[in-house]
């Protein structure tokens, strides 16, 4: 491995960049513009080179920093990547380049937008890689403040309310997050997920916290739900779980739609990353208590955005809910997995399963949300800020070439086999039967829901006959075409060959199924 | 009186002599050679003559006068009474610096030389342990300053100031004789000594209870302690300034050391203590009733004045009580700080009337009046803001020092922490009285002046006095070592 | 050396009353350059600091001698830092307050006898001395906030002044008492840090000094002088205020009351109103300072109000720190101060010269109309930046020093630490809440006239900047003062707290 601490320079690029738009926006917006893509080319240039330096058999962290930064607080600069951390780098570099492209030329969006961005990007680029809590928090909380004011700067009509309620969510959330870890580290003395995770492995952590902390007699098993559910709490809102998603709705269809690419297919992601990197391992045996509970929550943000995307008449609100839904899936994948840990340690092959389904499932839906929203972004600028559900009517006539494209990624969506939401929706339900047939079943209704719903998108888009204002509508040039075509070619090349993807997975998933045991 | 030297007499009382014989040759002066002359030239020599008298006087006390005792303890000179004494002429040299700018009155002989009159009684009255001469002195001075205030015959507020004070006066007067002859009494004595050899023998006696009270009455009096205090008011804001600065400082050093001795040496076996749950009768719990009432009354009242010198006054009271505290502690560190304080706030004082005294042209009376004077004349409101801030006891402020230094004596004595309550009592009521010193700088700093207002000149005399008491302040609070040692020399030399 | 951050402050002074007075430029270059002289001492006084947590006397010489008082100058690491942060404090507010043009001479030489004076109060290593520096501090702290202040200025200085004189009066009397006690002529710190006072004094003289200097430090219920002051000072004076005054009350808490009298913190073997020791008295005052304060905040009209009582709410941090009595709390509690004094500099220097200045009024309501944010970008990007220190947001100080405080009080009463962390929450909506109404309001422009606003100076960029960096780097590199911090709370002087009620 390289001695080059490649992943600092890699979370440091963005943050540069975003300085350097600044400092030459000056000169202008394109001068901006061209920096942002190059600062956003690099930084997915650098994550190819860790891509190809990753060797996926191996398990644990690789490419891994350590330096020590305030040991009296249990800080350390410690940064790594396994499988997954990659996965989420690679697909947070796409859809920032690509949520740059998409804003190619809209001109309310001037250097600071692009240097937010950016900076949005190494919040991103930290919390993928860091591995002490507090380092990591740092990069969540500062992903937040970016987030904010792209929704509240450039957003739509309701920008305002839209945004305080994404922030207020957050921060509840990192707040209960930030004071359960508090307690554990009072109780274990260290912040370091990898230490965390061994100690809760060997049981060292259940017994730190029996001793260290007491509050009122209570019985430390009751105080590590207490702290789980804190924890829970914050990702559960970041991704949205659906009592936790009342924010998701109007900020993503009140941003401008460039910025909800971001949103969704990178940001909603650093929930699910919890998930997997800190309350699968850490408190493996509370979600295993918890997972009716949490099964039904699961099927809920399922089942529910789909009926709900099924009676938006916007759009944006429409893929907003159906974001949640398709996260929902990743949820319920993770949930069965660790519902089905305490007595019954067989299934090995389906939480393998499982788990790369839910990896697959991240990427996939970042691409085709981020596409989704793309295509959006072209329909809203050419329609003048129309976006309604009735419209439009008979697009595929005006604009084939658009229609085409965006057909192609909303089947990518719905999970149709050869495109990229496929395999992804596939193992993860084929782990899932096994480990839970019944949040299985009731997921299948949210799969039908959201087919129901993505052709009507279709249907009522795309044919019917062509509205008289509409017909004169230009279709995509080339240079969007163009700037398209990477990221259709992925769907299809992640679908026909999906081991692209999942070979890359293998170490990570078996360590997570092995961690998982307690 | 056998085995009176009256050679050793002369040898003692030099420096009275010096300044009483002044005072004469004044009125000589002033009403022979200087009958025709201007006003202002005839102040300015009756100045300078009795700035020289006194001068002289203060250096043959500080260059080793002689020392000792008369029989009776008629007449007692050691180093600290010198020290007292010393005090007692730069405070009147300082008062009699403002005279230069002063238009009040014609009799400028008459002024000066009562002035100087009332500084030798002072000095009689702190080098005496024999009721006789601390009565006669008293008496000498109390008619001196009963007619120093009534000076001012244009204002018929300075009339009603001296009448009232007079009253007062007198009677106290009656009282304290009262209570010195029951003393005389009971002890068959008018010296100290001999009273302390008495009480000690029968300390519960209850005429000796009765004139304890009389003589703390009849020194409330003069010293202004609340509930004795009605006529300070009055006199100080009726009184001429300069009148009023001696009346406010130098009768205060001398009286509080006089009241101190009287109680210390005399009346010691009755002294009884006011701590807390320890509490047994005697002189002591009344003094601490006295301080404490003072402490109050004068910082209270003082919030509701308008009236720059009676703000004076009311502050003046709760001083007194704050020295107080030092007696009601009786003990030699106690004194030491008695008198640190005593000087030190009768610097401030003396300095505070001085800016009065500069300001006297422009009919200067409310605390509004003020208003602007850091711009119409800043050394002036410079030298205000030293006086007042330390007399509120604002470190590095030679009043700091002192407040520190007594409650620190308060403290120390056995019965651990008993005067803690008093000495929190003077705490709270020193934030008081920081609140209506600062009215006073709020205007001359913050507000702006009235618009037709012009600047202000103040006589070069003056300036000098004002510079110098701000500068001694400021030197005494930064090294308060300079005269605390010297002053606890003495006080070990002279109660060895 | 660090003696010479006192002298040259008051030598300073006197140079700026000496300037001429035609020229107010002059006398605002003396007075940053004094500032400037005092930060490059204090900055390299730390970088030569060691860390072992001695305490390097710089001056000690007899002063009082009949009292045994000494004229002792001292530094260990807590000291430091504070110097440090008045330093950086002292330069920011200068800068900030370029544009004042009502005697200038005046305000520039109360304003370096106030830093002064600041400066002597951290360096004390003698009791008396502490104390002198202590209450010089108020008089100048007076005249800045009478004479050049806004609304209601005489009388928010007045009770300001008659707060903290009220305060002092109770230290005042914990140091007689002490000095009496230990009987040891003597008020130094090394004499009486080493005394063991008897049990039953420290009862009683520890919560009357840890009250006297905690209204400095703006604790509830004694906390109402601090958002009138604030709010009626004029922009360097509440940044100083807020920044470095408020930290004196927070420091003598440390030094004085918890150093001398730990013992105090015990518990009292009996429970008033459930409870048992001064410690959960005081913890739990601090506690409803971080609730009252924000909450409060969280209504107020005027923008600076809101500022000044997030003072408060952040203020009561350090005190929770200081009650938790373990490591990791008191280090949050001196970097809390360190911290706060920094951002809440900012966001005066923001609302007072930056906005105050430029649009001459405070109101939320008022401010909302006008589109600050295109107007005077700069101030937007300073007041988030700010905004998103004072919240705690990792990467800022803030998030370093409430993290140790929260730790602490975890370990020491967790329910606390729950209910802080609302008290972080209210802390967000009110900071959002002015943020949304000044920078990001919704302004009708075609309703407003749009004012031309002098642009953002240069002075005001500086100070900015520095203020900022300040705060992130310590945010990212909290070892800079925690190499400093920790090593003093483990040296001898704090040896009878440690072996007290630390846990």
């Amino acid at each position: 491995m390289s001695s080059f601490p490649l992943i600092s320079a890699l979370t440091l690029l963005p943050f540069a960049g975003g300085i350097a738009v600044l400092l030459l926006g000056r000169a202008g917006r394109s001068a901006a513009r061209l920096t942002a893509v190059v600062f956003a080319m690099a930084s997915l240039a650098l994550t190819l080179l860790l891509w190809r330096g990753f060797q996926p058999g191996l398990p644990g962290m690789q490419f891994q920093e350590w330096h020590a930064w305030a040991p009296a607080l249990g800080l350390q600069y410690h940064v790594g990547l396994d499988g997954l951390s990659l996965l989420m780098l690679a697909v947070s570099s796409i859809v920032v380049l690509m949520s740059i492209a998409a804003s190619w030329s809209n001109l309310k969006q001037g250097p600071a937008y692009f240097s937010l961005l950016l900076f949005l990007e190494t919040g991103l680029f930290g919390t993928y890689t860091a591995l002490n809590f507090l380092h990591w928090f740092l990069y969540w909380e500062l992903s937040l403040i970016p987030a904010f004011f792209l929704i509240r700067i450039w957003g739509g009509s309701g920008r305002a309310r839209a945004a305080t309620q994404f922030f207020v969510y957050t921060m509840v959330g990192s707040i209960t997050l930030l004071l359960a870890f508090l307690a554990i580290f009072l109780a274990s003395g260290s912040f370091d997920f990898i230490e965390l995770t061994q100690m809760a492995q060997t049981g060292q952590l259940a017994s730190a916290i029996a001793q260290n902390l007491h509050w009122h007699q209570w019985d430390s098993g009751h105080i590590t739900m207490v702290l789980f559910g804190g924890a829970f709490l914050g990702f559960a809102v970041k991704t949205p779980v659906v009592p936790f998603h009342g924010w998701l709705g109007s900020a993503y269809a009140e941003a401008a739609p460039e910025t909800t690419m971001v949103l969704t297919g990178a940001l909603s992601k650093m929930g699910v990353y919890g998930f997997l990197r800190i309350l699968l391992p850490i408190f493996p045996e509370q979600m295993w208590r918890a997972r009716t509970i949490l099964l039904w929550l699961a099927v809920a943000t399922i089942v529910l955005p789909a009926l709900t995307a099924w009676a938006q008449t916007d759009l944006k609100r429409m893929f907003a809910y159906s974001s949640i839904n398709h996260l929902g899936y990743c949820i319920l994948g993770i949930v069965a997995v660790a519902g089905s840990t305490g007595a019954d340690a067989s299934f090995v092959s389906a939480k393998a399963a499982a788990l790369t389904g839910v990896m697959l499932q991240m990427f996939s839906h970042g691409i085709t949300a981020a596409t989704l929203f793309w295509f959006l972004t072209l329909l809203e600028r050419r329609s003048g800020g129309l976006l309604g559900l009735d419209d439009f009517g008979g697009l595929r006539r005006a604009m084939p070439v658009f229609s085409g494209l965006m057909g192609i990624a909303l089947f990518a969506s719905l999970g149709l086999p050869g495109l990229i939401g496929f395999p992804g929706e596939f193992l993860i339900f084929k782990g899932v039967f096994p480990l839970s047939w019944w949040a299985a079943a009731l997921a299948l209704i949210g799969l039908l829901m959201t087919a129901v719903f993505l052709l009507t998108v279709l249907q009522r888009v795309f044919s019917g006959p062509l509205r008289e204002r509409w017909a004169g509508l230009q279709d995509l040039t080339l240079a969007e075409r163009c700037m398209l075509a990477p990221g259709v070619a992925l769907m299809f090349v992640v679908g026909l060959y999906p081991q692209l993807i999942s070979g890359m997975l293998h170490g990570t998933v078996m360590q997570l199924v092995a961690q998982v045991r307690f | 009186m056998t085995g009176l030297s009256y050679l050793e007499l002369l040898r003692l009382t030099a420096p009275e002599i010096i300044v009483a014989l002044a005072g004469f040759l004044l009125l000589v002066l002033d009403l022979t050679f200087l009958r025709q002359a201007a006003l202002a030239i005839r102040f300015r020599t009756a100045m300078v003559a009795a700035c020289i008298a006194c001068v002289l006087a203060l250096v043959l006390l500080e260059s080793g006068s002689a020392q000792g005792t008369l029989p009776a303890g008629m007449l007692v000179v050691n180093s600290l009474t010198q020290l007292v004494q010393m005090a007692l002429l730069a405070l009147a040299i300082f008062v009699l610096l403002w005279v230069d700018g002063a238009r009040f009155t014609t009799h400028v002989g008459e002024y000066c030389a009562l002035i100087l009159f009332a500084t030798t009684a002072m000095m009689l009255l702190v080098s005496t342990q024999n009721l006789l001469v601390i009565f006669i002195t008293i008496e000498f001075l109390s008619l001196s300053l009963y007619i120093l205030t009534g000076f001012d015959k244009d204002s018929p507020q300075s009339a009603e100031a001296a009448l009232k004070y007079f009253l007062f006066g007198g009677m106290s007067a009656g009282i304290l004789l009262f209570g010195m002859s029951l003393l005389y009494g009971i002890s068959g004595s008018i010296a100290l000594q001999p009273i302390a050899v008495a009480v000690n023998a029968s300390p519960g006696d209850p005429l000796l209870t009765l004139a304890m009270v009389m003589v703390l009455v009849g020194f409330g009096f003069k010293i202004a302690a609340a509930p004795f205090h009605m006529w300070a008011p009055e006199v100080y804001q009726g009184a001429p300034t300069g009148s009023a600065a001696l009346v406010a400082s130098s009768s205060k050093v001398a009286s509080f050391f006089a009241l101190f001795l009287v109680f210390y040496l005399g009346l010691m076996g009755a002294a009884g203590s006011a701590a807390w749950g320890h509490y047994s009768a005697g002189w002591v719990p009344l003094i601490a009733i006295l301080a404490a009432l003072s402490m109050l009354w004068g910082n209270l009242a003082a919030i509701a004045q308008t009236s720059v010198r009676r703000v004076l006054a009311y502050s003046a009271i709760g001083h007194a009580g704050y020295m107080l505290i030092a007696l009601v502690a009786h003990s030699r560190e106690s004194l030491t700080a008695l008198v640190y304080y005593v000087f030190t706030y009768a610097l401030a004082t003396v300095g505070a009337f001085g800016v009065l005294a500069a300001l006297e042209g422009e009919k200067v009376d409310s605390i509004a009046d003020f208003a602007g004077l850091g711009k119409r004349a800043p050394g002036l409101s410079f030298c205000l803001l030293i006086f007042l801030l330390s007399l509120a006891g604002i470190p590095p402020l030679a009043g700091f020092a002192g407040k520190f230094y007594v409650f620190v004596a308060a403290l120390e004595i056995p019965n651990h922490f008993g005067l803690l309550w008093l000495v929190l009592l003077a705490l709270v009521m020193s934030v008081v009285s920081f609140y209506y010193y600062l009215q006073i700088l709020k205007q001359a700093y913050v507000s702006e002046p009235k618009p037709a207002a012009a600047a202000i000149s103040v006589p070069v005399t003056t300036r000098i006095a004002l510079w110098t008491t701000a500068a001694l302040v400021v030197i005494l609070g930064c090294l308060p070592d300079m005269l605390l040692n010297r002053i606890s020399a003495a006080v070990t030399s002279a109660f060895q | 050396m660090l003696a010479w951050t006192i002298y040259l402050s008051f030598l300073g002074a006197v140079a700026v009353t000496l300037t001429p007075a035609k020229s107010p430029a002059v006398a605002r270059v003396t007075a940053l350059l004094t500032a400037l002289a005092g930060l490059g001492i204090a900055i390299v006084a730390i970088m030569h600091a060691d860390q072992s947590g001695q305490v390097i006397t710089i001056v000690r010489t007899p002063w009082i001698s009949h009292l045994g008082i000494e004229y002792h100058l001292a530094a260990d690491g807590i000291s430091l830092i504070l110097v440090l942060l008045t330093g950086i404090a002292a330069v920011a507010g200068i800068l900030f307050s370029w544009n004042v043009e009502r005697r200038v001479k005046d305000f520039f030489a109360l304003y370096l006898v106030l830093i002064g004076a600041v400066y002597g109060v951290f360096l004390s290593f003698d009791l008396f001395l502490l104390f002198v520096f202590y209450e010089i501090v108020m008089i100048p702290k007076y005249f800045l906030i009478a004479i050049w202040g806004s609304t209601g200025r005489e009388y928010a200085a007045m009770k300001l002044v008659l707060y903290s004189f009220a305060g002092s009066a109770l230290v005042l009397a914990g140091i007689i008492a002490a000095y009496c006690v230990a009987g040891q002529r003597s008020v130094s710190f090394e004499v009486l840090a080493r005394f063991p006072f008897p049990v039953h004094f420290q009862m009683w003289a520890f919560p009357m000094v840890f009250v006297g200097f905690a209204v400095l430090a703006g604790m509830w219920p004694f906390h109402t002088w601090a958002p009138t002051g604030h709010a009626a000072a004029p922009t360097a004076a509440s940044m100083l205020l807020a920044g470095v005054v408020m930290k004196l009350g927070a420091y003598g808490c440390l030094r004085v009351a918890m150093m001398l009298f730990p013992r105090g913190l015990d518990p009292w073997g009996f429970r008033v109103l459930g409870f048992g020791s001064w410690q959960q008295v005081f913890a739990v005052l601090a506690l409803i300072g971080i609730i009252y304060g924000a909450t409060i905040a969280l209504v107020q009209k005027d923008l600076k109000f809101v500022v000044g009582y997030s003072s408060v709410s952040h203020m009561g941090f350090v005190l929770l720190g200081l009650m938790t009595l373990n490591q990791i709390g008191l280090s949050g509690a001196v970097y809390q101060m360190f911290s706060h004094g920094i951002i809440a500099g900012l966001l005066f220097a923001v609302v007072g010269r930056m906005v105050y200045d430029r649009t001459h009024t405070r109101d939320l309501h008022e401010l909302s109309r006008i589109p600050l944010g295109r107007l005077i970008p700069f101030a937007a990007v300073t007041f988030v930046l700010a905004s998103m220190a004072s919240i705690g947001l990792p990467g800022f100080s803030g998030f370093v020093a409430e993290l140790q405080v929260l730790i602490g009080s975890w370990r020491s009463f967790p329910w606390m630490a729950c209910i802080a962390g609302v008290g972080i929450l209210i802390g967000i909506a009110f900071t959002w809440r002015a943020l949304q109404a000044t920078f990001l309001g919704e302004a009708d422009t075609a309703a407003s006239p749009q004012q031309a606003m002098p642009p953002i100076t240069l002075p005001e960029r500086l100070g900015a900047c520095l203020l900022l960096a300040s705060t992130i780097v310590l945010g990212l590199y909290p070892r800079f003062l925690m190499d400093l911090i920790l090593p003093s709370l483990n040296s001898p002087l704090f040896e009878q707290l440690r072996r007290g009620a630390w846990r």
